[in-house]
């Protein structure tokens, strides 16, 4: 039997006091998307950062390929072939495609005693990255990062993390930012992904996406891991009211309810009342 | 295709400096009745660019990675108060005292380096304090040393012509310096992968680090390149005029910031380049020593910077804009 890429054994993380993560085990196969699927404050971000070595965990076990691994810092994680596409992508607005494409790999040419940046090989070899990735409109590897969309910028990053040979793609909140269609091909970018054979961890918070693209699910509520199922275990209805706090469907009605009338109390936006009241 | 070619100029980060320059030129033209070739060729603005453009590329460079340092304003007075003391009062020999300065170069910009990798306190602060600091310490060093602010050195025949003479009789050799150094860092800048480094840092710089990049290193390597150059424009004018005061050097903080940022460079960090950066060190010696030789009357050329530095960051704004939303010259040809 192959080894999962990637698994944690029984791993908890405390910041002092307080316990952020408790006892996660998770294993994730070569191409193959789980979905880590919670709520705000579930523990989402504590645990893709151990996975990064942003953090260490304060006991328990990581494999790669099942070989125990312990990063120190985020370039270990890095150079084991994990790598993490934050929500905005691209981070690096004012640079351009083919420069921010390379940063800290730069290619580079020898002239003469010099050893200059290689501006043409950078574009070339970005903008056939991202395109290969389907997304044909990028064509000038000297257009700033600023100056592409949402889903744009979320593919080039996910094209970058690929190209460096990522084994492991966190992409955290990927759709979080989008509108429907960017978010549809950044799904799409996704499927691409895990057709050559890369894990994908999805994070997310809306079920849809997570089910459109998902093998695997783990729900995390207050830093456990709730619910662990494949596709098709559980319905869409199901994995909501898992993620919302594993009550069942009736409570989970009174809590709508409930989080309705503090909602009513801030009322940050006054749109969502008309249609509420009615319903309530 | 007259778009995308204009679109490929504004894009380039120099545009505003360079706008703001034939506005200048224009301006004194006009209202000034100045000859263009006169004013090319007088040596008094270029040596007032040569010395502002040395501590003003470190400068933008600081600033495109997104720092600031504002205590060259003393290290150029302790550059050359160095080599007076050592060369001039101790009779040492002049590399003595010419070490003595860029090491003193280096040993600020390590604790300002340091300072801003090791903690959280903003660099603007941090330097501020060793601005105030080293100003102290020139200050009561000189007096004590030598019982006076201001000293005297000799320089030999070789020292002098490298680092302070005159070419022609008027143009003083430092501009070649600086010529030199804007050369190199276009280079290193715009066509070496620790320039691309450097922009990466100031867009941000936690994705630097996680990119693999040094920031810290780069960062403290940046501010003893910036503490240096300007130890080292004290050191020259201390050879030139054969004498060094413990005063002056603060106009070149905010001369400095105005040069880099009418050259283009983005206060915030992450745009700007040094061909901006050496039309804006231009640009702002051609308003501030240009006006001599206009028929304007001098006291108004604070004023022509004041309002040109405003007009060259809103269209540096503006610019920048632009580069972020036009259409690539690849796509405008179809």
């Amino acid at each position: 039997m192959t080894h999962p890429v990637l698994e944690l054994r029984n791993v908890n993380k405390s910041f002092g006091p307080i316990d952020v993560l408790h006892d996660i085990s998770l294993k994730i196969n070569a191409g193959e998307v789980l979905c880590l699927l919670g709520d705000n404050g579930a523990g989402k971000s504590t645990l893709i950062k151990t996975l990064a070595g942003v953090h260490k965990p304060t006991s328990g076990e990581m494999f790669m390929d099942g070989k125990p691994v312990l990063f120190d810092k985020p370039k270990d994680a890095a150079e084991q072939g994990i790598a993490t596409v934050h929500q905005f992508g691209g981070t690096f607005p004012l640079m351009s495609i083919g420069r921010s494409f390379f940063v800290g790999v730069e290619p580079v040419k020898k002239i003469g005693p010099f050893r200059i940046f290689d501006r043409k090989t950078a574009n070339e070899t970005a903008v056939k990255a991202v395109r290969e990735f389907g997304i044909t409109r990028i064509d000038d590897g000297d257009r700033l990062i600023g100056g592409l969309s949402g889903g744009e910028r979320q593919s080039l990053a996910i094209a970058r993390a690929v190209h460096f040979g990522a084994r492991v793609l966190i992409l955290d909140e990927p759709t979080a930012a989008l509108g429907v269609k960017q978010s549809s091909h950044v799904l799409r970018i996704i499927l691409e992904a895990r057709k050559r054979g890369i894990a994908v961890i999805f994070i997310t918070h809306q079920v849809t996406h997570a089910m459109a693209v998902g093998d695997h699910f783990a729900v995390l509520i207050r830093g456990a891991v709730a619910a662990n199922f494949m596709r098709g275990e559980k319905t869409r209805e199901e994995i909501t009211d898992l993620m919302a706090g594993g009550e069942a469907l009736a409570s989970l009605d009174a809590e709508v309810e409930d989080y309705m009338e503090t909602h009513d109390g801030h009322a940050p936006q006054p749109q969502p009342q008309p249609k509420a009241e009615p319903v309530a | 295709m007259n778009n995308a070619v204009l679109s490929q100029v504004l894009r380039r980060p120099e545009a505003g400096s360079f706008l703001s320059l034939v506005a200048v030129a224009l301006f004194f033209v006009i209202f000034g009745g100045v000859n263009l070739g006169t004013l090319a060729t007088t040596a008094s603005w270029v040596n007032f660019a040569a010395n502002l453009g040395i501590v003003a590329i470190p400068m933008g460079l600081l600033m495109i990675a997104g720092e600031l340092d504002i205590s060259i304003g003393a290290m150029i007075p302790a550059g050359s108060m160095s080599v007076a003391i050592l060369s001039g009062h101790y009779g040492l020999p002049i590399w003595i005292g010419m070490a003595g300065a860029l090491g003193l170069g280096v040993l600020v910009g390590l604790v300002n380096g340091l300072l801003a990798v090791r903690t959280t306190v903003p660099t603007l602060i941090i330097t501020l304090g060793t601005l105030v600091a080293m100003q102290g310490i020139v200050l009561s060093a000189s007096v004590l040393l030598t019982g006076s602010a201001s000293v005297a050195v000799e320089a030999p025949a070789w020292a002098k012509f490298l680092f302070g003479h005159l070419i022609g009789g008027s143009y003083q050799v430092i501009i070649l310096w600086w010529l030199g150094m804007t050369a190199l860092f276009i280079g290193i800048l715009h066509h070496s992968a620790r320039g691309n480094w450097i922009f990466a840092m100031g867009g941000d710089k936690v994705s630097a680090r996680n990119a693999g990049i040094p920031t810290d290193r780069m960062l403290i390597g940046l501010f003893i390149l910036s503490a240096v150059s300007a130890s080292f424009v004290g050191m020259c004018g201390a050879i030139l005029f054969n004498s060094a005061q413990v005063s002056g050097g603060m106009n070149y903080i905010f001369n400095a910031v105005v040069a880099v940022v009418v050259g283009g460079v983005l206060l915030t960090g992450g745009f700007g380049s040094i061909g901006g950066i050496f039309l804006g060190t231009v640009t702002f010696a051609i308003v501030s020593q240009g006006i001599y030789f206009t028929d304007i009357d001098r006291n108004w050329s604070s004023l022509i910077i004041g309002v040109m530095l405003l007009l060259a960051v809103l269209m540096n704004n503006v610019f920048r804009k632009l580069a972020l939303t036009a259409p690539s010259a690849k796509s405008a040809k179809k």
